[in-house]
Protein backbone atom coordinates (compact mmCIF):
# COMPACT_ATOMS: atom_id res chain seq x y z
CA UNK A 1 0.00 0.00 0.00
CA UNK A 2 1.44 3.33 -0.80
CA UNK A 3 0.33 6.58 0.40
CA UNK A 4 0.23 9.88 -1.61
CA UNK A 5 3.28 11.24 -0.02
CA UNK A 6 5.06 8.19 -0.86
CA UNK A 7 4.06 8.07 -4.80
CA UNK A 8 5.16 11.52 -4.96
CA UNK A 9 8.96 10.63 -3.60
CA UNK A 10 8.89 7.95 -5.36
CA UNK A 11 7.90 9.97 -8.38
CA UNK A 12 10.64 12.41 -7.23
CA UNK A 13 13.09 10.31 -7.30
CA UNK A 14 12.86 8.03 -10.37
CA UNK A 15 12.51 11.64 -12.20
CA UNK A 16 16.26 12.55 -10.91
CA UNK A 17 17.14 9.09 -11.75
CA UNK A 18 16.36 9.79 -15.86
CA UNK A 19 19.28 11.42 -16.60
CA UNK A 20 21.73 8.80 -14.93
CA UNK A 21 19.60 6.02 -16.55
CA UNK A 22 22.42 4.76 -18.33
CA UNK A 23 25.02 4.55 -15.21
CA UNK A 24 22.06 3.52 -12.16
CA UNK A 25 20.53 0.46 -15.02
CA UNK A 26 24.11 -0.57 -15.49
CA UNK A 27 25.42 -0.37 -11.88
CA UNK A 28 22.53 -2.55 -10.80
CA UNK A 29 22.81 -5.20 -13.44
CA UNK A 30 26.71 -5.31 -12.49
CA UNK A 31 25.56 -5.69 -8.83
CA UNK A 32 23.30 -8.63 -9.75
CA UNK A 33 25.78 -10.55 -11.72
CA UNK A 34 28.17 -10.22 -8.74
CA UNK A 35 26.32 -11.44 -6.17
CA UNK A 36 23.60 -13.55 -7.89
CA UNK A 37 25.77 -15.30 -11.18
CA UNK A 38 22.82 -17.22 -12.07
CA UNK A 39 20.80 -14.42 -13.43
CA UNK A 40 23.95 -14.32 -15.93
CA UNK A 41 22.12 -17.19 -17.63
CA UNK A 42 19.95 -14.40 -19.57
CA UNK A 43 22.08 -12.77 -20.99
CA UNK A 44 24.37 -15.32 -22.66
CA UNK A 45 23.64 -13.21 -26.28
CA UNK A 46 25.31 -9.97 -24.82
CA UNK A 47 28.46 -8.36 -23.42
CA UNK A 48 28.08 -8.01 -20.07
CA UNK A 49 31.22 -7.28 -18.59
CA UNK A 50 31.97 -3.92 -17.26
CA UNK A 51 31.79 -1.11 -19.46
CA UNK A 52 30.11 -2.74 -22.12
CA UNK A 53 27.81 -0.92 -24.75
CA UNK A 54 24.89 -3.54 -24.22
CA UNK A 55 25.04 -3.25 -20.47
CA UNK A 56 24.49 0.88 -20.40
CA UNK A 57 21.79 0.36 -23.14
CA UNK A 58 19.98 -2.25 -21.52
CA UNK A 59 20.61 -1.19 -17.82
CA UNK A 60 19.34 2.35 -19.08
CA UNK A 61 16.10 0.65 -20.57
CA UNK A 62 15.47 -1.06 -17.35
CA UNK A 63 15.42 2.15 -15.04
CA UNK A 64 13.66 4.76 -17.88
CA UNK A 65 10.58 1.69 -17.72
CA UNK A 66 11.06 1.68 -14.00
CA UNK A 67 10.76 5.82 -14.09
CA UNK A 68 7.76 5.76 -16.70
CA UNK A 69 6.25 3.22 -14.57
CA UNK A 70 6.99 5.34 -11.28
CA UNK A 71 5.23 8.56 -13.14
CA UNK A 72 1.64 7.24 -12.62
CA UNK A 73 1.85 4.15 -10.29
CA UNK A 74 -2.56 3.60 -10.36
CA UNK A 75 -1.79 2.95 -14.33
CA UNK A 76 0.98 0.40 -13.77
CA UNK A 77 -1.10 -2.30 -15.17
CA UNK A 78 -1.97 -0.30 -18.53
CA UNK A 79 2.20 1.30 -18.42
CA UNK A 80 3.21 -2.21 -18.14
CA UNK A 81 0.92 -4.25 -20.63
CA UNK A 82 3.36 -4.37 -23.21
CA UNK A 83 6.32 -5.65 -20.98
CA UNK A 84 4.23 -8.27 -19.61
CA UNK A 85 3.38 -9.31 -23.07
CA UNK A 86 7.22 -9.49 -23.75
CA UNK A 87 8.55 -10.69 -20.49
CA UNK A 88 5.68 -14.00 -20.44
CA UNK A 89 5.85 -14.83 -23.90
CA UNK A 90 9.41 -14.09 -24.69
CA UNK A 91 11.56 -13.86 -22.28
CA UNK A 92 10.20 -15.87 -19.22
CA UNK A 93 12.62 -14.30 -16.94
CA UNK A 94 11.89 -16.76 -13.66
CA UNK A 95 9.99 -13.82 -11.89
CA UNK A 96 12.51 -14.63 -8.47
CA UNK A 97 14.59 -12.93 -10.51
CA UNK A 98 13.14 -9.77 -10.48
CA UNK A 99 13.46 -9.56 -6.63
CA UNK A 100 17.54 -9.89 -6.60
CA UNK A 101 17.41 -6.82 -9.47
CA UNK A 102 15.45 -4.89 -7.45
CA UNK A 103 17.22 -5.65 -3.93
CA UNK A 104 20.53 -4.61 -6.34
CA UNK A 105 18.98 -1.12 -7.68
CA UNK A 106 18.17 -0.11 -3.70
CA UNK A 107 21.82 -0.83 -3.20
CA UNK A 108 22.73 1.38 -6.18
CA UNK A 109 20.66 3.88 -4.92
CA UNK A 110 21.95 3.55 -1.44
CA UNK A 111 25.58 4.01 -2.95
CA UNK A 112 24.35 7.65 -4.93
CA UNK A 113 22.03 8.83 -2.72
CA UNK A 114 24.08 8.02 0.55
CA UNK A 115 22.44 9.87 3.56
CA UNK A 116 19.19 11.05 0.87
CA UNK A 117 18.22 7.48 0.67
CA UNK A 118 16.43 7.81 4.22
CA UNK A 119 14.79 4.88 5.64
CA UNK A 120 11.20 6.69 3.92
CA UNK A 121 12.69 6.35 0.77
CA UNK A 122 13.84 2.58 0.99
CA UNK A 123 10.58 1.74 2.23
CA UNK A 124 8.12 3.39 -0.45
CA UNK A 125 10.93 2.05 -3.36
CA UNK A 126 10.95 -1.31 -1.99
CA UNK A 127 6.94 -1.12 -2.02
CA UNK A 128 6.87 0.07 -5.53
CA UNK A 129 9.55 -2.29 -6.90
CA UNK A 130 7.55 -5.11 -5.57
CA UNK A 131 4.19 -4.05 -6.92
CA UNK A 132 6.23 -3.56 -10.14
CA UNK A 133 7.70 -7.06 -10.67
CA UNK A 134 4.42 -8.02 -9.37
CA UNK A 135 2.38 -6.58 -12.45
CA UNK A 136 5.35 -7.64 -14.57
CA UNK A 137 4.82 -11.26 -13.77
CA UNK A 138 1.00 -10.97 -14.39
CA UNK A 139 0.52 -12.62 -17.81
CA UNK A 140 3.29 -15.69 -17.11
CA UNK A 141 0.04 -17.88 -16.16
CA UNK B 1 33.26 -25.84 5.90
CA UNK B 2 33.18 -22.50 4.05
CA UNK B 3 35.84 -21.38 1.69
CA UNK B 4 36.60 -18.09 1.47
CA UNK B 5 38.70 -16.31 -0.94
CA UNK B 6 41.84 -13.94 0.39
CA UNK B 7 39.83 -10.88 -1.37
CA UNK B 8 36.23 -11.95 0.39
CA UNK B 9 38.47 -12.28 3.75
CA UNK B 10 40.09 -9.11 3.45
CA UNK B 11 37.12 -7.42 1.69
CA UNK B 12 34.83 -8.35 5.50
CA UNK B 13 37.44 -7.61 7.79
CA UNK B 14 38.22 -4.02 6.04
CA UNK B 15 34.31 -3.21 5.99
CA UNK B 16 33.81 -4.09 9.94
CA UNK B 17 37.04 -1.81 10.60
CA UNK B 18 35.63 1.48 8.30
CA UNK B 19 32.23 1.56 9.48
CA UNK B 20 30.71 3.28 13.15
CA UNK B 21 29.18 0.53 14.41
CA UNK B 22 27.50 2.75 16.90
CA UNK B 23 25.63 4.10 13.92
CA UNK B 24 25.26 1.20 11.63
CA UNK B 25 23.82 -1.03 13.74
CA UNK B 26 21.23 1.44 15.02
CA UNK B 27 20.08 2.55 11.51
CA UNK B 28 20.16 -1.08 9.98
CA UNK B 29 17.38 -2.23 12.98
CA UNK B 30 15.45 1.12 12.89
CA UNK B 31 15.91 0.76 8.73
CA UNK B 32 14.19 -2.97 9.32
CA UNK B 33 11.60 -1.83 11.54
CA UNK B 34 10.47 0.49 8.99
CA UNK B 35 11.29 -0.96 6.07
CA UNK B 36 9.39 -4.32 7.05
CA UNK B 37 7.05 -3.09 9.44
CA UNK B 38 5.63 -6.94 10.84
CA UNK B 39 9.14 -7.02 12.66
CA UNK B 40 8.53 -4.87 15.23
CA UNK B 41 6.65 -7.87 16.31
CA UNK B 42 9.76 -9.20 18.50
CA UNK B 43 9.87 -5.36 20.14
CA UNK B 44 7.02 -5.29 22.29
CA UNK B 45 8.72 -3.71 24.98
CA UNK B 46 10.61 -1.12 22.80
CA UNK B 47 7.91 1.21 23.62
CA UNK B 48 7.43 4.22 20.53
CA UNK B 49 7.37 2.63 17.08
CA UNK B 50 4.93 4.19 15.67
CA UNK B 51 6.41 5.74 12.66
CA UNK B 52 9.56 6.19 11.11
CA UNK B 53 11.12 9.37 13.26
CA UNK B 54 9.80 7.64 16.38
CA UNK B 55 11.98 4.41 15.62
CA UNK B 56 14.54 6.48 14.62
CA UNK B 57 14.60 8.25 18.05
CA UNK B 58 13.96 5.59 20.04
CA UNK B 59 16.57 4.47 22.44
CA UNK B 60 15.81 0.77 23.13
CA UNK B 61 15.86 0.65 19.73
CA UNK B 62 19.54 1.79 19.50
CA UNK B 63 21.05 -0.31 22.34
CA UNK B 64 19.56 -3.27 20.71
CA UNK B 65 20.96 -2.48 17.33
CA UNK B 66 24.57 -1.95 18.90
CA UNK B 67 24.26 -5.39 20.40
CA UNK B 68 22.88 -6.93 16.69
CA UNK B 69 26.45 -5.72 15.57
CA UNK B 70 28.62 -6.52 18.43
CA UNK B 71 26.92 -10.59 17.77
CA UNK B 72 28.04 -9.95 14.22
CA UNK B 73 31.62 -8.58 14.95
CA UNK B 74 31.80 -12.43 16.98
CA UNK B 75 31.15 -13.71 13.53
CA UNK B 76 34.52 -11.34 11.51
CA UNK B 77 36.28 -12.86 14.07
CA UNK B 78 35.45 -16.38 14.02
CA UNK B 79 34.75 -16.80 9.83
CA UNK B 80 36.36 -20.20 9.17
CA UNK B 81 33.72 -21.31 12.10
CA UNK B 82 30.48 -19.28 12.23
CA UNK B 83 28.25 -22.17 12.35
CA UNK B 84 30.18 -23.29 15.47
CA UNK B 85 30.19 -19.58 16.93
CA UNK B 86 26.36 -19.02 16.61
CA UNK B 87 25.07 -22.63 17.62
CA UNK B 88 24.45 -20.96 21.05
CA UNK B 89 23.03 -17.60 19.07
CA UNK B 90 21.07 -19.82 17.07
CA UNK B 91 19.36 -22.14 19.87
CA UNK B 92 18.35 -18.60 21.47
CA UNK B 93 16.74 -16.95 18.94
CA UNK B 94 14.37 -20.23 18.45
CA UNK B 95 13.65 -21.41 21.86
CA UNK B 96 13.31 -18.28 23.19
CA UNK B 97 12.93 -15.35 21.10
CA UNK B 98 10.86 -17.39 18.68
CA UNK B 99 11.70 -15.38 15.46
CA UNK B 100 10.50 -16.48 12.20
CA UNK B 101 14.05 -17.18 10.58
CA UNK B 102 12.92 -15.35 7.48
CA UNK B 103 13.46 -12.08 9.45
CA UNK B 104 17.43 -12.24 9.34
CA UNK B 105 17.22 -11.80 5.63
CA UNK B 106 15.63 -8.79 6.18
CA UNK B 107 17.67 -7.26 8.55
CA UNK B 108 20.85 -8.53 6.86
CA UNK B 109 19.59 -6.58 4.04
CA UNK B 110 18.80 -3.60 5.57
CA UNK B 111 22.22 -3.71 6.48
CA UNK B 112 23.70 -4.19 3.58
CA UNK B 113 21.93 -0.52 2.35
CA UNK B 114 22.65 1.03 5.35
CA UNK B 115 26.43 -0.19 4.60
CA UNK B 116 25.87 0.86 0.85
CA UNK B 117 25.40 4.12 1.96
CA UNK B 118 28.10 5.09 4.27
CA UNK B 119 30.42 3.29 1.80
CA UNK B 120 29.00 4.88 -1.21
CA UNK B 121 31.05 4.25 -4.60
CA UNK B 122 33.47 2.43 -2.33
CA UNK B 123 30.78 -0.25 -2.25
CA UNK B 124 31.36 -2.06 -5.40
CA UNK B 125 29.68 -4.74 -7.21
CA UNK B 126 32.79 -7.32 -5.49
CA UNK B 127 32.59 -6.05 -2.34
CA UNK B 128 28.71 -5.90 -2.11
CA UNK B 129 28.92 -9.74 -3.17
CA UNK B 130 31.63 -10.82 -0.64
CA UNK B 131 29.56 -8.88 1.74
CA UNK B 132 26.26 -10.56 0.80
CA UNK B 133 28.52 -14.00 1.21
CA UNK B 134 29.17 -13.05 4.51
CA UNK B 135 25.57 -11.94 5.48
CA UNK B 136 24.31 -15.82 3.93
CA UNK B 137 26.37 -17.38 6.23
CA UNK B 138 25.57 -15.91 9.22
CA UNK B 139 21.80 -16.29 8.43
CA UNK B 140 22.17 -19.88 7.61
CA UNK B 141 23.99 -20.15 11.08
CA UNK B 142 21.33 -18.50 12.61
CA UNK B 143 18.91 -20.76 10.83
CA UNK B 144 20.83 -24.29 11.70
CA UNK B 145 19.44 -25.07 15.20
CA UNK B 146 15.71 -24.26 14.61
CA UNK B 147 13.98 -27.39 14.53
Amino acid sequence: MLSKKEKQLIREIWERLTPVAEDIGADALLRMFASYPGTKTYFSHLDIGPGSAHLSSHGKKIVLAIAEGAKDISQLTVTLAPLQTLHAYQLRIDPTNFKLLSHCLLVTLACFMGEGFTPEAHAAIDKFLSAFAAVLAEKYR
Amino acid sequence: MVEWTDFERATIQDIFSRIDKDVVGPAALSRCLIVYPWTQRYFGSFGNLYNAAAITSNPKVAAHGKVVLSGLELAVKNMDDIKQTYADLSVLHSEKLHVDPDNFKLLADCLTIVVAAQMGPGFTCDVQAAFQKFLAVVVSSLRRQYH
